[in-house]
Protein backbone atom coordinates (compact mmCIF):
# COMPACT_ATOMS: atom_id res chain seq x y z
CA UNK A 1 0.00 0.00 0.00
CA UNK A 2 2.57 2.60 1.11
CA UNK A 3 4.36 1.99 -3.13
CA UNK A 4 1.38 3.49 -3.74
CA UNK A 5 1.54 6.74 -2.03
CA UNK A 6 5.19 6.60 -3.00
CA UNK A 7 4.27 6.46 -6.49
CA UNK A 8 2.16 9.20 -6.38
CA UNK A 9 5.12 11.07 -5.08
CA UNK A 10 7.92 13.09 -6.19
CA UNK A 11 10.74 12.22 -3.45
CA UNK A 12 14.42 11.79 -3.48
CA UNK A 13 14.88 10.08 -0.01
CA UNK A 14 16.70 12.70 1.68
CA UNK A 15 14.31 15.32 1.77
CA UNK A 16 9.97 14.82 2.93
CA UNK A 17 8.42 13.64 -0.07
CA UNK A 18 6.14 16.34 -1.83
CA UNK A 19 2.85 14.21 -3.38
CA UNK A 20 2.00 14.84 -7.07
CA UNK A 21 -1.44 13.22 -7.90
CA UNK A 22 -1.16 11.28 -10.89
CA UNK A 23 1.67 13.21 -13.21
CA UNK A 24 4.17 9.96 -12.46
CA UNK A 25 2.04 7.41 -14.12
CA UNK A 26 1.43 10.47 -16.91
CA UNK A 27 5.37 10.83 -17.47
CA UNK A 28 5.32 7.40 -17.40
CA UNK A 29 3.41 6.95 -20.54
CA UNK A 30 5.36 8.99 -22.47
CA UNK A 31 8.72 8.36 -21.14
CA UNK A 32 10.91 6.48 -24.60
CA UNK A 33 13.47 4.75 -22.05
CA UNK A 34 10.14 2.96 -20.31
CA UNK A 35 8.34 2.04 -23.39
CA UNK A 36 11.77 0.92 -25.01
CA UNK A 37 12.18 -1.37 -21.57
CA UNK A 38 8.91 -2.42 -21.72
CA UNK A 39 9.34 -3.46 -25.66
CA UNK A 40 13.00 -5.25 -23.97
CA UNK A 41 10.83 -7.24 -21.27
CA UNK A 42 7.90 -8.43 -24.12
CA UNK A 43 10.68 -9.54 -26.43
CA UNK A 44 12.73 -11.45 -23.54
CA UNK A 45 8.95 -12.41 -21.85
CA UNK A 46 7.42 -13.63 -25.94
CA UNK A 47 11.50 -15.67 -26.77
CA UNK A 48 12.08 -17.05 -23.29
CA UNK A 49 8.53 -18.52 -21.82
CA UNK A 50 7.55 -20.98 -25.05
CA UNK A 51 11.48 -22.28 -25.57
CA UNK A 52 11.72 -22.80 -21.85
CA UNK A 53 8.70 -24.73 -21.60
CA UNK A 54 9.27 -26.58 -25.26
CA UNK A 55 13.15 -27.51 -24.24
CA UNK A 56 11.64 -28.48 -20.60
CA UNK A 57 9.00 -31.14 -22.24
CA UNK A 58 11.44 -32.39 -24.69
CA UNK A 59 14.34 -32.70 -21.82
CA UNK A 60 12.07 -34.29 -19.68
CA UNK A 61 10.69 -36.96 -22.22
CA UNK A 62 14.51 -37.84 -23.04
CA UNK A 63 15.58 -38.07 -19.45
CA UNK A 64 12.28 -40.25 -19.00
CA UNK A 65 14.05 -43.20 -20.93
CA UNK A 66 15.73 -46.49 -19.08
CA UNK A 67 18.96 -45.96 -20.83
CA UNK A 68 22.38 -46.25 -19.38
CA UNK A 69 23.82 -42.98 -17.83
CA UNK A 70 20.27 -41.63 -16.75
CA UNK A 71 21.28 -40.56 -13.65
CA UNK A 72 24.66 -38.90 -14.90
CA UNK A 73 22.62 -37.03 -17.82
CA UNK A 74 19.74 -35.51 -15.02
CA UNK A 75 22.05 -34.55 -12.66
CA UNK A 76 24.42 -32.56 -15.59
CA UNK A 77 21.21 -30.55 -16.75
CA UNK A 78 19.57 -29.90 -13.88
CA UNK A 79 23.11 -28.74 -11.99
CA UNK A 80 22.96 -25.27 -13.39
CA UNK A 81 19.67 -24.40 -11.69
CA UNK A 82 20.98 -24.18 -8.14
CA UNK A 83 24.01 -22.03 -9.54
CA UNK A 84 23.05 -18.17 -9.02
CA UNK A 85 21.87 -16.07 -11.70
CA UNK A 86 24.82 -13.54 -10.37
CA UNK A 87 27.59 -15.84 -11.05
CA UNK A 88 25.79 -17.34 -14.12
CA UNK A 89 26.19 -13.62 -15.78
CA UNK A 90 29.67 -13.62 -14.61
CA UNK A 91 30.36 -16.80 -15.87
CA UNK A 92 28.21 -15.88 -19.30
CA UNK A 93 30.59 -12.87 -20.28
CA UNK A 94 33.09 -15.05 -19.83
CA UNK A 95 32.07 -17.75 -22.11
CA UNK A 96 30.25 -14.92 -24.42
CA UNK A 97 33.43 -12.88 -24.35
CA UNK A 98 34.24 -11.75 -28.15
CA UNK A 99 37.82 -11.97 -27.99
CA UNK A 100 38.67 -15.17 -26.62
CA UNK A 101 35.56 -16.78 -25.39
CA UNK A 102 34.82 -20.11 -26.09
CA UNK A 103 31.20 -19.27 -27.96
CA UNK A 104 33.10 -17.57 -30.85
CA UNK A 105 35.48 -20.68 -30.59
CA UNK A 106 32.67 -23.23 -31.26
CA UNK A 107 31.62 -20.42 -34.29
CA UNK A 108 35.36 -20.85 -35.85
CA UNK A 109 35.32 -24.17 -36.24
CA UNK A 110 31.62 -24.31 -37.32
CA UNK A 111 32.70 -21.73 -40.06
CA UNK A 112 30.63 -19.19 -38.92
CA UNK A 113 32.49 -15.73 -38.43
CA UNK A 114 33.47 -14.28 -35.38
CA UNK A 115 30.35 -12.33 -33.26
CA UNK A 116 30.08 -9.58 -30.40
CA UNK A 117 27.20 -11.45 -28.37
CA UNK A 118 26.77 -9.58 -25.41
CA UNK A 119 28.48 -6.02 -26.69
CA UNK A 120 26.66 -6.01 -29.83
CA UNK A 121 23.35 -3.87 -28.92
CA UNK A 122 21.37 -6.15 -31.84
CA UNK A 123 22.56 -9.53 -30.28
CA UNK A 124 22.74 -8.60 -26.69
CA UNK A 125 19.19 -9.00 -25.83
CA UNK A 126 18.82 -12.99 -27.71
CA UNK A 127 22.15 -13.92 -25.74
CA UNK A 128 20.59 -13.12 -22.43
CA UNK A 129 17.59 -15.52 -23.41
CA UNK A 130 19.94 -18.14 -23.71
CA UNK A 131 22.14 -17.52 -20.84
CA UNK A 132 18.61 -17.62 -18.79
CA UNK A 133 17.61 -20.57 -20.80
CA UNK A 134 20.72 -22.76 -19.50
CA UNK A 135 19.78 -21.47 -15.86
CA UNK A 136 16.37 -22.46 -15.98
CA UNK A 137 15.45 -25.18 -18.26
CA UNK A 138 16.50 -27.56 -15.35
CA UNK A 139 13.68 -26.04 -13.16
CA UNK A 140 10.80 -26.96 -15.94
CA UNK A 141 12.73 -29.96 -16.74
CA UNK A 142 12.36 -31.07 -13.48
CA UNK A 143 8.32 -30.36 -13.17
CA UNK A 144 7.45 -32.13 -16.54
CA UNK A 145 9.68 -34.77 -15.43
CA UNK A 146 7.62 -35.03 -11.78
CA UNK A 147 4.78 -34.83 -14.27
CA UNK A 148 5.63 -37.45 -16.87
CA UNK A 149 6.34 -40.13 -14.30
CA UNK A 150 3.01 -39.22 -12.88
CA UNK A 151 0.85 -40.45 -15.70
CA UNK A 152 -0.35 -43.96 -15.45
CA UNK A 153 0.90 -46.44 -17.77
CA UNK A 154 -2.28 -47.57 -18.31
CA UNK A 155 -3.38 -44.66 -19.99
CA UNK A 156 -0.28 -44.53 -22.79
CA UNK A 157 -0.66 -48.99 -23.05
CA UNK A 158 -4.29 -48.45 -24.03
CA UNK A 159 -3.75 -45.93 -26.75
CA UNK A 160 -0.86 -48.35 -28.15
CA UNK A 161 -3.20 -51.25 -27.94
CA UNK A 162 -5.70 -49.33 -29.96
CA UNK A 163 -3.12 -48.91 -32.60
CA UNK A 164 -1.92 -45.01 -31.80
CA UNK A 165 1.30 -44.91 -33.18
CA UNK A 166 4.36 -42.95 -30.77
CA UNK A 167 3.46 -39.44 -31.99
CA UNK A 168 -0.26 -40.05 -32.02
CA UNK A 169 -0.05 -40.66 -28.06
CA UNK A 170 2.51 -38.30 -27.24
CA UNK A 171 0.03 -35.87 -29.22
CA UNK A 172 -3.14 -37.12 -27.81
CA UNK A 173 -2.36 -38.64 -24.15
CA UNK A 174 1.00 -36.74 -23.08
CA UNK A 175 0.31 -33.43 -23.53
CA UNK A 176 -3.11 -33.20 -22.59
CA UNK A 177 -2.15 -34.87 -19.34
CA UNK A 178 0.67 -32.82 -19.03
CA UNK A 179 -1.37 -29.26 -19.50
CA UNK A 180 -1.97 -28.34 -15.73
CA UNK A 181 1.87 -28.58 -15.28
CA UNK A 182 2.36 -25.97 -18.88
CA UNK A 183 -0.35 -23.48 -17.13
CA UNK A 184 1.52 -23.81 -14.11
CA UNK A 185 5.27 -23.42 -15.99
CA UNK A 186 4.09 -20.42 -18.54
CA UNK A 187 2.79 -18.59 -15.09
CA UNK A 188 5.63 -18.88 -13.05
CA UNK A 189 7.87 -18.53 -16.32
CA UNK A 190 6.13 -15.38 -17.00
CA UNK A 191 7.02 -14.11 -13.58
CA UNK A 192 10.87 -15.17 -13.86
CA UNK A 193 11.18 -13.50 -17.43
CA UNK A 194 9.31 -10.05 -16.47
CA UNK A 195 11.35 -9.80 -12.96
CA UNK A 196 14.52 -10.98 -14.58
CA UNK A 197 17.88 -8.48 -12.97
CA UNK A 198 20.65 -11.00 -11.92
CA UNK A 199 21.49 -12.02 -15.41
CA UNK A 200 21.40 -8.34 -16.81
CA UNK A 201 23.53 -6.65 -13.84
CA UNK A 202 26.01 -9.66 -14.43
CA UNK A 203 26.09 -9.39 -17.92
CA UNK A 204 25.16 -5.95 -19.56
CA UNK A 205 24.23 -3.65 -17.37
CA UNK A 206 21.14 -2.73 -19.38
CA UNK A 207 23.70 -1.77 -22.37
CA UNK A 208 25.11 -1.83 -24.67
CA UNK A 209 23.21 1.29 -25.95
CA UNK A 210 20.25 0.46 -23.19
CA UNK A 211 19.33 -2.55 -25.66
CA UNK A 212 18.69 -5.04 -22.91
CA UNK A 213 17.33 -2.55 -20.25
CA UNK A 214 14.05 -3.88 -19.43
CA UNK A 215 11.46 -2.13 -17.01
CA UNK A 216 12.85 -4.03 -13.80
CA UNK A 217 16.65 -2.75 -14.66
CA UNK A 218 14.66 0.62 -15.36
CA UNK A 219 13.27 1.26 -11.97
CA UNK A 220 16.32 -0.61 -10.66
CA UNK A 221 17.92 2.55 -12.04
CA UNK A 222 15.68 5.31 -11.01
CA UNK A 223 15.11 4.41 -7.73
CA UNK A 224 18.32 3.78 -6.40
CA UNK A 225 20.27 5.02 -9.08
CA UNK A 226 19.12 8.16 -9.98
CA UNK A 227 17.54 8.80 -6.32
CA UNK A 228 13.78 8.90 -8.53
CA UNK A 229 12.10 6.92 -5.92
CA UNK A 230 8.63 8.14 -6.29
CA UNK A 231 8.75 7.70 -10.29
CA UNK A 232 10.17 4.05 -10.29
CA UNK A 233 7.78 3.34 -7.50
CA UNK A 234 5.18 4.22 -9.94
CA UNK A 235 7.07 2.42 -12.70
CA UNK A 236 7.03 -0.85 -10.13
CA UNK A 237 3.29 -0.74 -9.58
CA UNK A 238 2.54 -0.55 -13.53
CA UNK A 239 4.97 -3.48 -13.88
CA UNK A 240 2.86 -5.72 -10.83
CA UNK A 241 -0.46 -4.51 -12.95
CA UNK A 242 0.67 -5.55 -15.86
CA UNK A 243 2.02 -9.24 -14.42
CA UNK A 244 -1.07 -9.66 -12.42
CA UNK A 245 -3.02 -9.11 -15.72
CA UNK A 246 -1.00 -11.54 -17.49
CA UNK A 247 -1.05 -14.21 -14.91
CA UNK A 248 -4.90 -14.21 -14.80
CA UNK A 249 -5.04 -14.04 -18.38
CA UNK A 250 -2.62 -17.06 -18.72
CA UNK A 251 -4.93 -18.91 -15.69
CA UNK A 252 -8.52 -17.65 -17.62
CA UNK A 253 -7.41 -18.77 -20.94
CA UNK A 254 -6.33 -22.64 -19.24
CA UNK A 255 -9.88 -22.39 -17.72
CA UNK A 256 -11.47 -21.92 -20.72
CA UNK A 257 -9.45 -24.60 -22.39
CA UNK A 258 -10.99 -26.90 -19.62
CA UNK A 259 -8.13 -27.32 -17.22
CA UNK A 260 -8.24 -27.03 -13.40
CA UNK A 261 -5.16 -26.04 -11.82
CA UNK A 262 -5.71 -22.80 -9.65
CA UNK B 1 14.88 -47.16 -39.26
CA UNK B 2 18.56 -45.19 -39.57
CA UNK B 3 18.60 -45.26 -35.54
CA UNK B 4 18.07 -49.09 -35.46
CA UNK B 5 21.58 -49.77 -36.17
CA UNK B 6 23.18 -48.02 -33.51
CA UNK B 7 24.78 -50.06 -30.83
CA UNK B 8 22.76 -47.77 -28.02
CA UNK B 9 19.62 -45.89 -27.80
CA UNK B 10 19.62 -42.71 -29.86
CA UNK B 11 18.26 -40.35 -27.06
CA UNK B 12 22.12 -40.34 -26.61
CA UNK B 13 22.69 -38.79 -29.12
CA UNK B 14 20.69 -35.70 -27.73
CA UNK B 15 21.44 -35.85 -24.01
CA UNK B 16 25.32 -36.14 -24.18
CA UNK B 17 25.82 -33.06 -26.49
CA UNK B 18 22.99 -31.58 -23.74
CA UNK B 19 24.60 -32.66 -20.80
CA UNK B 20 27.82 -31.44 -21.28
CA UNK B 21 26.70 -27.98 -23.01
CA UNK B 22 25.04 -27.48 -18.99
CA UNK B 23 27.96 -29.15 -17.52
CA UNK B 24 30.88 -27.91 -19.30
CA UNK B 25 30.48 -23.87 -18.70
CA UNK B 26 30.78 -25.26 -15.00
CA UNK B 27 33.85 -27.20 -15.63
CA UNK B 28 35.63 -24.22 -17.55
CA UNK B 29 35.03 -22.00 -14.76
CA UNK B 30 36.61 -24.27 -12.31
CA UNK B 31 39.38 -24.67 -13.94
CA UNK B 32 40.21 -21.15 -15.38
CA UNK B 33 40.21 -20.14 -11.68
CA UNK B 34 43.16 -21.95 -12.06
CA UNK B 35 44.91 -20.73 -14.70
CA UNK B 36 47.19 -17.68 -15.14
CA UNK B 37 45.95 -14.39 -16.90
CA UNK B 38 48.24 -14.72 -20.04
CA UNK B 39 46.62 -18.23 -20.71
CA UNK B 40 43.02 -17.20 -20.31
CA UNK B 41 43.40 -14.39 -22.76
CA UNK B 42 44.64 -16.95 -25.65
CA UNK B 43 42.38 -17.57 -28.49
CA UNK B 44 41.50 -20.54 -28.99
CA UNK B 45 40.38 -21.09 -25.56
CA UNK B 46 42.06 -23.30 -23.60
CA UNK B 47 39.60 -25.97 -21.12
CA UNK B 48 42.65 -27.26 -19.32
CA UNK B 49 45.46 -25.34 -17.78
CA UNK B 50 48.51 -26.03 -18.74
CA UNK B 51 49.98 -25.96 -14.93
CA UNK B 52 48.72 -24.73 -11.58
CA UNK B 53 48.40 -21.30 -11.13
CA UNK B 54 47.39 -20.00 -7.96
CA UNK B 55 47.32 -16.01 -8.14
CA UNK B 56 43.74 -16.12 -9.15
CA UNK B 57 42.20 -17.21 -6.11
CA UNK B 58 45.51 -15.76 -3.45
CA UNK B 59 44.40 -12.14 -5.46
CA UNK B 60 40.98 -12.83 -4.48
CA UNK B 61 41.51 -13.92 -0.92
CA UNK B 62 44.23 -11.19 -0.10
CA UNK B 63 43.14 -8.27 -2.08
CA UNK B 64 39.38 -8.04 -1.63
CA UNK B 65 36.99 -9.17 1.28
CA UNK B 66 35.89 -11.81 -0.10
CA UNK B 67 36.39 -14.40 3.14
CA UNK B 68 34.25 -11.70 4.62
CA UNK B 69 31.89 -12.04 1.87
CA UNK B 70 31.21 -15.68 2.04
CA UNK B 71 31.14 -15.65 6.20
CA UNK B 72 28.53 -12.98 4.83
CA UNK B 73 26.59 -15.00 2.61
CA UNK B 74 26.79 -17.84 5.09
CA UNK B 75 25.68 -15.95 8.33
CA UNK B 76 22.55 -14.52 6.26
CA UNK B 77 21.72 -18.13 4.77
CA UNK B 78 22.10 -19.42 7.60
CA UNK B 79 19.74 -17.20 9.66
CA UNK B 80 17.34 -17.20 6.88
CA UNK B 81 17.21 -21.20 7.19
CA UNK B 82 16.67 -21.37 11.24
CA UNK B 83 13.75 -18.56 10.72
CA UNK B 84 12.19 -20.00 8.02
CA UNK B 85 11.85 -23.48 9.78
CA UNK B 86 11.25 -21.83 13.20
CA UNK B 87 8.34 -19.24 11.99
CA UNK B 88 7.03 -20.65 8.71
CA UNK B 89 6.23 -24.07 10.85
CA UNK B 90 4.69 -22.77 14.14
CA UNK B 91 2.28 -19.96 11.67
CA UNK B 92 1.67 -22.93 9.28
CA UNK B 93 0.76 -25.01 12.21
CA UNK B 94 -1.23 -22.44 13.31
CA UNK B 95 -2.88 -22.01 10.32
CA UNK B 96 -3.58 -25.38 9.83
CA UNK B 97 -4.72 -26.68 13.00
CA UNK B 98 -5.92 -23.80 15.72
CA UNK B 99 -9.46 -21.97 15.36
CA UNK B 100 -9.30 -18.51 15.49
CA UNK B 101 -11.31 -15.72 14.49
CA UNK B 102 -10.28 -14.45 11.31
CA UNK B 103 -8.11 -17.20 10.35
CA UNK B 104 -9.74 -17.42 6.58
CA UNK B 105 -9.34 -13.79 6.20
CA UNK B 106 -5.17 -13.70 7.63
CA UNK B 107 -4.37 -16.79 5.48
CA UNK B 108 -5.93 -15.57 2.50
CA UNK B 109 -3.90 -12.03 2.93
CA UNK B 110 -0.68 -14.12 3.78
CA UNK B 111 -1.03 -15.92 0.59
CA UNK B 112 -2.30 -13.18 -1.55
CA UNK B 113 1.13 -11.75 -0.68
CA UNK B 114 3.16 -13.81 -2.97
CA UNK B 115 1.50 -12.65 -5.58
CA UNK B 116 3.68 -9.34 -5.08
CA UNK B 117 6.67 -8.57 -6.15
CA UNK B 118 10.24 -7.48 -5.14
CA UNK B 119 10.30 -5.18 -7.35
CA UNK B 120 7.36 -3.04 -5.87
CA UNK B 121 8.38 -3.87 -2.18
CA UNK B 122 11.84 -2.85 -2.40
CA UNK B 123 11.42 0.51 -2.20
CA UNK B 124 8.62 1.00 0.28
CA UNK B 125 11.30 -1.46 2.28
CA UNK B 126 14.42 0.62 1.54
CA UNK B 127 12.72 3.61 2.95
CA UNK B 128 11.31 1.92 6.08
CA UNK B 129 14.74 0.08 6.57
CA UNK B 130 16.48 3.91 6.25
CA UNK B 131 13.91 5.08 8.79
CA UNK B 132 14.96 2.50 11.66
CA UNK B 133 18.22 2.92 10.53
CA UNK B 134 19.64 -0.46 9.86
CA UNK B 135 19.92 -0.25 5.97
CA UNK B 136 23.77 -0.99 5.09
CA UNK B 137 23.86 -3.89 7.92
CA UNK B 138 23.25 -7.45 7.52
CA UNK B 139 20.73 -7.49 9.33
CA UNK B 140 18.74 -5.50 6.64
CA UNK B 141 20.07 -8.63 3.99
CA UNK B 142 18.15 -10.95 6.12
CA UNK B 143 15.51 -9.58 7.93
CA UNK B 144 13.18 -9.44 4.74
CA UNK B 145 14.11 -13.13 4.42
CA UNK B 146 12.92 -14.31 8.22
CA UNK B 147 9.89 -15.90 6.78
CA UNK B 148 7.59 -16.02 3.73
CA UNK B 149 4.44 -16.50 2.16
CA UNK B 150 5.41 -19.56 0.19
CA UNK B 151 6.88 -21.32 3.38
CA UNK B 152 3.42 -20.82 5.51
CA UNK B 153 1.79 -21.84 2.58
CA UNK B 154 3.81 -25.09 2.33
CA UNK B 155 4.12 -26.14 6.20
CA UNK B 156 -0.24 -25.62 6.25
CA UNK B 157 -0.10 -28.18 3.25
CA UNK B 158 1.60 -30.35 4.92
CA UNK B 159 -0.02 -30.19 8.61
CA UNK B 160 -3.02 -30.54 6.75
CA UNK B 161 -2.24 -33.66 5.41
CA UNK B 162 -1.17 -35.11 8.37
CA UNK B 163 -4.14 -36.90 10.78
CA UNK B 164 -5.47 -35.16 12.61
CA UNK B 165 -6.82 -38.01 15.71
CA UNK B 166 -2.89 -38.39 16.14
CA UNK B 167 -2.71 -35.10 17.66
CA UNK B 168 -6.10 -35.56 19.25
CA UNK B 169 -4.47 -38.55 20.86
CA UNK B 170 -1.69 -36.68 22.24
CA UNK B 171 -3.55 -33.96 23.60
CA UNK B 172 -6.46 -36.48 25.46
CA UNK B 173 -3.40 -37.55 27.34
CA UNK B 174 -2.61 -34.53 28.46
CA UNK B 175 -0.16 -33.40 26.10
CA UNK B 176 -0.34 -29.40 25.69
CA UNK B 177 -0.39 -27.45 22.44
CA UNK B 178 2.64 -26.80 22.02
CA UNK B 179 4.40 -29.66 23.45
CA UNK B 180 2.41 -32.14 21.20
CA UNK B 181 3.37 -29.71 18.18
CA UNK B 182 7.25 -29.99 19.21
CA UNK B 183 7.58 -33.82 19.75
CA UNK B 184 4.69 -35.58 17.74
CA UNK B 185 3.79 -33.06 14.74
CA UNK B 186 7.24 -31.66 14.22
CA UNK B 187 9.16 -35.07 14.12
CA UNK B 188 6.28 -35.99 11.24
CA UNK B 189 7.39 -32.90 9.59
CA UNK B 190 10.85 -33.49 8.41
CA UNK B 191 10.68 -34.54 4.77
CA UNK B 192 8.40 -30.44 4.30
CA UNK B 193 11.48 -28.66 6.56
CA UNK B 194 13.46 -30.53 4.46
CA UNK B 195 11.79 -28.93 1.43
CA UNK B 196 11.72 -25.46 2.81
CA UNK B 197 15.42 -25.45 4.22
CA UNK B 198 16.33 -25.75 0.48
CA UNK B 199 14.03 -23.54 -1.11
CA UNK B 200 15.35 -20.80 1.38
CA UNK B 201 18.77 -21.79 1.07
CA UNK B 202 18.72 -21.54 -2.55
CA UNK B 203 17.05 -17.99 -2.75
CA UNK B 204 18.66 -16.36 -0.10
CA UNK B 205 21.93 -17.63 -0.80
CA UNK B 206 21.40 -16.86 -4.70
CA UNK B 207 19.57 -13.09 -4.19
CA UNK B 208 21.41 -10.46 -5.60
CA UNK B 209 19.09 -7.53 -5.97
CA UNK B 210 18.12 -6.94 -2.48
CA UNK B 211 21.00 -7.02 -0.67
CA UNK B 212 22.83 -5.43 -3.81
CA UNK B 213 20.16 -1.88 -2.92
CA UNK B 214 20.34 -2.54 1.30
CA UNK B 215 23.96 -2.90 1.69
CA UNK B 216 26.90 -0.53 0.49
CA UNK B 217 29.51 -1.16 2.38
CA UNK B 218 32.11 -3.68 1.17
CA UNK B 219 32.59 -5.22 3.64
CA UNK B 220 28.95 -6.20 4.83
CA UNK B 221 28.57 -7.63 0.92
CA UNK B 222 27.09 -10.80 0.64
CA UNK B 223 29.03 -12.97 -1.55
CA UNK B 224 26.33 -12.52 -4.90
CA UNK B 225 27.09 -8.92 -4.23
CA UNK B 226 30.49 -8.70 -3.78
CA UNK B 227 31.00 -10.47 -6.86
CA UNK B 228 28.94 -7.98 -9.21
CA UNK B 229 30.44 -5.26 -7.57
CA UNK B 230 34.33 -6.15 -8.03
CA UNK B 231 33.22 -7.42 -11.83
CA UNK B 232 32.27 -3.47 -12.46
CA UNK B 233 35.84 -2.69 -11.29
CA UNK B 234 37.67 -5.41 -12.46
CA UNK B 235 36.46 -7.16 -15.43
CA UNK B 236 39.44 -8.15 -17.31
CA UNK B 237 41.17 -9.99 -14.23
CA UNK B 238 39.33 -13.20 -15.26
CA UNK B 239 41.00 -15.66 -12.70
CA UNK B 240 40.27 -13.77 -9.60
CA UNK B 241 36.48 -13.59 -10.87
CA UNK B 242 36.09 -17.24 -11.91
CA UNK B 243 37.76 -17.85 -8.66
CA UNK B 244 34.83 -15.84 -6.67
CA UNK B 245 32.28 -17.64 -8.62
CA UNK B 246 33.61 -21.22 -7.49
CA UNK B 247 32.92 -19.62 -3.97
CA UNK B 248 29.80 -18.49 -5.02
CA UNK B 249 28.75 -21.23 -6.59
CA UNK B 250 30.14 -24.71 -5.21
CA UNK B 251 28.80 -24.49 -1.67
CA UNK B 252 25.17 -25.27 -3.09
CA UNK B 253 26.22 -27.43 -6.34
CA UNK B 254 28.06 -29.42 -3.60
CA UNK B 255 24.80 -29.93 -1.57
CA UNK B 256 23.04 -30.23 -4.36
CA UNK B 257 25.13 -33.38 -5.53
CA UNK B 258 24.94 -35.04 -2.00
CA UNK B 259 21.14 -34.21 -1.32
CA UNK B 260 20.23 -34.50 -5.21
CA UNK B 261 17.24 -36.21 -3.84
CA UNK B 262 15.86 -34.34 -1.47
CA UNK B 263 16.65 -30.47 -4.20
CA UNK B 264 14.75 -32.40 -6.91
CA UNK B 265 11.74 -32.80 -4.32
CA UNK B 266 12.09 -28.95 -3.59
CA UNK B 267 11.90 -28.34 -7.19
CA UNK B 268 8.95 -30.35 -7.91
CA UNK B 269 6.94 -29.12 -4.97
CA UNK B 270 7.28 -25.50 -5.45
CA UNK B 271 6.41 -26.19 -9.15
CA UNK B 272 3.56 -28.07 -8.26
CA UNK B 273 1.95 -26.82 -5.57
CA UNK B 274 3.32 -23.64 -5.80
Amino acid sequence: MWAFFISRAKWNGITAGVPVGWRNYQQLAQDPDMLAAARHTLLLTVLFVPSSIVLGIVVAIALNQRIRLIGFYRTCIFVPYVASAAATGILASFVFNPQFGAANDILRHLGIPQQQFLESPSQALYVIVLIALWGEVGFTTVIYLAALQDIPKELVEAATMDGAGRWRVFRHVTLPELRPVTVFASVWQTITAVQLFDLIYTTTRGGPLNSTQTVVYYIYELAFQTQRLGYGAAAAYLLFVVTLLLTLGIIWYSRRRGSEVF
Amino acid sequence: MLFKKLPFSPWHLLLMPLALLFVLPLVQMLLTSFMSNAEINQFPPKLIPTSLHLEGWRALLAETNAPRWLLNSILVSAVSVVSHLILCSTAGYGFARLKFAGRGVAFVAVVATVMIPIQLLMIPTYLMFARIGIVDTLAAAFVPWLASAFGIFLMRQFFLSLPAELEEAALIDGCGRWRTFRSIVLPLARPAMATLAVFTLLSSWNDLLWPLIAISDDSRFTLQVGLATFQGTRHTEWSQLMAGNVLATMPLILAFLLAQRRFIATMTFSGLKG
